[in-house]
């Protein structure tokens, strides 16, 4: 690799005969030559669907009719579906408490290893980091077994306590689903966190320790402040992630009977379930750009915020 | 590694008494070691493995002692070579196709995109030409627009189209990727000295032979860890599969997986393969920790470069 990096320039041929005018101009466009397959595949898989959804959203689909143009009712139902709006509500609820939970851990972790008083940290780091590489599906295959009460921990646990605890009754399945987010995510965040730490200059880590600033006071004056641009970072594509949750509750009902998840309990199964069961697409479609409309809106509040405070300081 | 350290490298304070000469030393950057916090850490890292734990203890169990046996201890028969040997036969072998499917669409699917995403992040940082911040503020908003909420509409435009129920369906819409962009365009600017790309253009290298003689052996460590992750993101990919492919011989593992899985819990009428279940996730993860590990020098530094300029 570093050899890779410092490789020389290469000894061209010998420059051609061109006027040195038509190279500028020429030159100062060539870089769409360069964003061009980009921006093509840009617009094919981005900008066309969403122009395509926006369009489709106007329509509904009738069992007399067909699909008929309904302006903005698909809107307006929406706006008073119980359905969707129970599944946002649990996603925001969600939100409010597994990303502040993932974060602050993700935080702790990156300032333990920072530290340099762990034992084996090198260990630790990866093993930490390792769910990140395991994909939804068999993440909620490995939890949906090990929770469940049927072949899982937890019904030897009951068996041996003679309890009937069941993480996956309706009450607790959300925390369920918490467990198995915090778990896939953290280390991915702790990584985040801990490069952001290792790019402070050790040169202020010796000015404190010279001003006899014990290990806190370092952690509040230095590390801190240091994390700040990170974790607007973390905290945006956290939003983003929980805001689309779909593949734990879409996998866990073929494994777990009575786990109450319905078919709205988050939006994006909701979207789902009304475009592929239900044929309702055009309301799936209303259903999906406000969401990511909604995602958005956070993701600058959170941007702005953090910007904000950046310049206060 | 700072671990090591601790024993192996002497540091030289001059206010060491002899008597603590013998003994560790300890500075700012090697403090002593703390059993609490190593333990705390300790006690995450066990929540991050058992898991993983869990799924190669059960992947080693018969399909009974599956069910019967206390779940993180290994069972009487060591079943590993039988369910890996069940795994590749069943339904006629089907699961070597669902394995090379998925190659196909994260070798293809990342190599395209991390090329598309240094071409494009490459000629954003170093080549000047009208639209260039709109094009950026574009390609750079549409980090946060949720790709569920894409999906939808992208499988109805392909289906209109006929590429549903074809690879096409999968690989399209992988070889996009603005945030391999953004990290592209960051680490050009910082690692690519104009003068250099000046130099070569004098020479008579032209704009595209410049980007692949000069500029892209520089992009080398931004390139592995930009196609490090839209590797995993594709291996990992169940969303999209799942609304595009209705042919099993197109399914990725993931989607395989589901699709024993599910066969696997109508218990009663149909078969119980939870073995098969397990053992098909084990080896469905081990490629990619198995990446992790090995590369993790050179994804760890490509995450700094994201971590500082965010």
């Amino acid at each position: 690799m570093a050899a890779l990096t410092h490789t020389g320039p290469v000894a061209g041929a010998p420059a051609p005969a061109s006027t040195p005018r038509r190279m500028r101009t020429r030159r100062r466009q060539i870089g769409w030559a360069f964003v061009a397959p980009f921006g093509a595949l840009f617009a094919l898989v981005f900008i066309v669907p969403i122009v395509y959804a926006a369009y489709l959203s106007l329509f509904q689909e009738r069992l007399v009719g067909g699909r008929v143009f309904a302006g903005l009712a698909n809107y307006t139902k929406l706006a008073a579906d119980p359905q969707f709006w129970d599944g946002f509500a649990r996603v925001v609820r969600f939100t409010l408490v597994q990303v502040p939970v993932m974060l602050l851990l993700a935080m702790a972790l990156a300032l333990a290893l920072d530290s340099m008083r762990l034992r084996g940290s090198k260990f630790l780091r990866i093993a930490i980091f390792l769910p990140y590489a395991v994909p939804a599906i068999v993440s909620t295959l490995m939890w949906g077994f090990m929770l469940g009460v049927r072949y899982g921990l937890f019904r030897n646990l009951n068996d041996w306590l003679g309890t009937s605890l069941d993480p996956f009754r309706p009450g607790a399945t959300l925390v369920s689903i918490g467990v198995m987010v915090t778990w896939a995510f953290t280390g991915y965040n702790m990584l985040i966190f801990y490069a952001a730490l290792r790019a402070v200059p050790h040169e202020l880590y010796e000015a404190a320790a010279i001003d006899g600033a014990n290990q806190w006071r370092v952690i509040r004056a230095i590390k801190l402040p240091a994390l700040r641009g990170s974790l607007v970072v973390t905290i945006i594509f956290s939003i983003i992630g929980t805001f689309q949750i779909f593949n734990e509750p879409q996998i866990l009902p073929s494994m777990v009977a009575n786990s109450g998840i319905t078919t709205y309990y988050t939006p994006n199964l909701y979207a789902y379930n009304l475009a592929f069961t239900g044929s309702q697409q055009g309301y799936a479609a209303a259903l999906a750009l406000v969401m990511a409309a909604m995602t958005i809106a956070i993701a600058y509040a959170v941007q702005i915020r953090g910007m904000k405070r950046a310049l206060q300081d | 590694m700072p671990s090591m350290a601790t024993t192996t490298s002497p540091t030289t304070r001059r206010t060491a008494t002899p008597a603590a000469r013998g003994r560790q030393r300890h500075t700012i950057a090697n403090p002593r070691k703390n059993g609490m916090l190593t333990f705390f850490t300790g006690l995450f890292a066990f929540y991050c493995l058992l898991p993983l734990i869990w799924l190669v203890i059960n992947s080693t169990k018969s399909q009974t002692e599956f069910v019967t046996t206390f779940g993180l201890v290994p069972g009487e028969r060591f079943a590993l070579f039988e369910n890996i040997a069940a795994v590749f036969t069943h339904d006629d072998g089907i699961f070597l196709r669902w394995l090379l499917n998925t190659l196909l669409y994260v070798v293809v699917g990342a190599t395209v995109s991390t090329f598309l995403a240094a071409l494009g992040g490459y000629a954003l940082a170093k080549l000047e030409f009208t639209g260039k911040r709109v094009f950026l503020f574009v390609v750079l908003g549409s980090i946060s627009v949720p790709g569920i909420a894409l999906a939808i509409p992208q499988f109805l435009l392909f289906a209109q189209v006929g590429l549903t129920n074809t690879p096409w369906a999968v690989l399209i819409p992988s070889f996009l990727n603005p945030f391999g962009l953004y990290l592209m365009w960051v680490f050009a600017a910082q690692a690519v000295p104009t003068g250099l790309l000046e130099a070569a253009k004098i020479d008579g290298a032209g704009e595209f032979r410049t980007f692949v003689q000069i500029a892209m052996p520089m992009l080398a460590p931004a390139t592995v860890t930009v196609l490090m992750f839209s590797f995993v993101a594709i291996w990992n990919n169940y969303f999209l599969p799942l609304i595009m492919l209705k042919d099993p011989a197109w399914y990725p593992l993931t989607i395989g997986i589901n699709q024993w899985n599910k066969l696997a819990t109508t218990a009663g009428n149909g078969e119980l393969l939870q073995n098969l279940v397990i053992t098909s996730s084990l080896l469905t993860i081990l490629p990619l920790i198995g990446a992790f590990v090995m590369l993790q020098r050179y994804w760890q530094s490509g995450l700094t470069l994201g971590a500082v300029k965010g």
